[in-house]
């Protein structure tokens, strides 16, 4: 309703600064699992330095959005996408760029740590070296400013050499949000970033998540509805492989159009 | 719109019981409003101490359904219509809660002018009754409207509301001339303004009620604006 949300969000939004812009547009998106049509006709603008949450049930879909978006889902024979994913005037499915290039440029956050099985400074050098030709201080530099981006230097700075899995849940989780960050993409993928971490880890991600779209385009997926209340900018409501709903958080969160919505964040769904 | 079918049921008991109990508010506060003016009206000194008494028992139905609110709040994460309901309800509560307040004051009103009235029978002026009467009928509608969720009726309230401002000025305007007229009637003048005062108040918490339904069924802050926006707010979705 216009009325209400002019007041509110859409003021908020406004005075936070800068102009919206769209980072992706995607449009009449069809995704397919072999015959399973898993993702039907979606249509949305990512805006760009926001954060932009994806809730949903169970097999809604929202995870293979994200997949599509840094095609994730190639690895996987039987697979496919139809429709376009718009990122700098590139439609990222038929892109004819280097998948690795692509997925430097739009890095993505697993729902486990996944830290790689070498030292903490090597989790974050490794990708950059693929990508950049660097001196020793160079590189020291950039996993230095990757590791205090992600809230982790002051934690790690005297344990370097030691291994990456040698760190608590929450810090790996940091670790392999730094390590996305060093490499300098221009979007970050969050796939249940915080779901197995404990309240504290999940507070510290969700701060950082606030502090990344100073600089970062952000998409989240999470079950936790509260969580993207709490961190997005824009939600999007989907269910059974279609977008229902898409609106600015506040708007989803105290007047959602569609029924559909109501129903799931108040959680009288199924 | 329901309260119930949220997957948790608990959920949906505690949601049931904070709306009933406001209605049970607003009956409370309701009854105790048309008693302070039948004890004003007739005099009647024990209705006076009733409408007075039961002040207390509205303050306390207040303190539950904060603690209710609260509770809500702070377990289930209210979204959507449920959080429109809750802070809705948590607005009706402080606006029950003043109407008990101004029928205290018209009670003990009463009081005063049975003892100093000196026969100038200021609860007779006809405005004054009928004022009271509007009152009663457009809190009446709010709790009515708010039992229903129904915005159309909550946007008729806001629409009446207006007759009542007016009477209230023209209540001043007889008192003025009495006192003008006889000095005499200047302590039972000033008395009486205050129970004019009150039932202006009693008709604002009614239309203040009445906003919060709108609220509640449309997500539409309606306080502040044209009437052309309130009837826009209540004819979409």
């Amino acid at each position: 309703m216009e009325v209400t949300l002019k007041s509110g969000a859409t003021d908020a939004v406004a005075a936070s600064g800068a102009p919206e812009r769209s980072k992706m547009s995607i449009r009449n998106l069809q995704f397919y699992y072999g015959k399973y049509h898993a993702l039907k006709n979606v249509n949305l603008e990512i805006a760009e330095k926001k954060v932009t949450a994806f809730i949903g049930p169970s097999g809604c879909g929202k995870s293979t959005l994200l997949r599509v978006f840094n095609r994730m889902f190639e690895l996987y024979p039987e697979q496919r996408a139809e429709g376009e994913v718009m990122m700098d005037g590139d439609n990222l499915i038929r892109s004819k760029q280097d998948v690795a290039l692509i997925r430097a440029r739009i890095g993505m956050v697993f729902q486990k740590p996944t830290p790689f099985p070498m030292t903490i400074y090597e989790n974050i050098a490794f990708g950059v070296r693929l990508f950049e030709n660097m001196t020793k201080a160079q590189l020291d530099e950039r996993v230095e400013w990757a590791l205090r981006k992600a809230a982790l230097w002051n934690e790690v700075k005297d344990k370097l050499a030691q291994a990456g899995t040698s760190l608590s849940g929450g810090q790996q989780q940091r670790l392999c949000i730094a390590r996305t960050i060093a490499v300098k993409p221009d979007v970050i993928l969050f796939d249940e970033p915080c779901s197995a971490l404990d309240p504290i880890s999940t507070a510290k991600i969700e701060e950082l998540i606030d502090e990344l779209k100073q600089e970062y385009t952000v998409a989240i997926v999470t079950h936790n509805m509260q969580q993207a209340a709490r961190v997005s900018d824009y939600t999007a409501y989907m269910y059974l492989g279609e977008l229902l709903e898409f609106g600015e958080t506040d708007q989803i969160f105290i007047k959602p159009k569609k029924k559909e919505t109501e129903d799931y964040i108040t959680g009288r769904f199924g | 719109m329901v309260t119930g079918e949220h997957t948790m049921q608990k959920y949906d008991v505690e949601l049931e019981q904070m709306r009933s109990r406001v209605l049970q508010m607003g009956g409370l506060a309701e009854s105790q409003f048309k008693l302070a003016m039948e004890a004003f009206e007739t005099a009647d000194m024990q209705k006076a101490d009733t409408a007075i008494a039961s002040d207390r028992r509205l303050n306390e139905l207040q303190r539950d359904l904060d603690a209710m609110i609260n509770h809500l709040i702070a377990r289930r994460q209210p979204a959507a219509s449920d959080l429109r309901m809750i802070m809705g309800v948590a607005k009706a509560v402080t606006d029950l809660e003043r109407v008990g307040d101004e029928s205290a004051k018209i009670g003990r009103a009463a009081k005063w002018l049975k003892e100093k009235d000196n026969g100038f029978r200021m609860n007779r002026i006809p405005d004054l009754h009928q004022s009271g009467e509007i009152a009663a009928r457009l809190l009446h509608r709010a709790l009515d409207a708010f039992a229903r969720l129904d915005g159309q009726a909550a946007a008729s309230i806001i629409r009446d509301d207006v007759g009542i401002d007016d009477r209230f000025r023209a209540t001043l305007r007889q008192l003025v001339t009495y006192m003008m007229e006889d000095p005499r009637s200047i302590s039972a003048s000033i008395d009486t303004v205050w129970v004019a005062k009150a039932i202006e108040r009693v008709g604002d918490h009614a239309k203040n009620i009445a906003e919060h339904v709108i609220f509640i069924a449309h997500g539409a802050d309606v306080r502040h604006v044209s009437a052309e926006e309130v009837e826009r707010a209540v004819s979409e979705g």
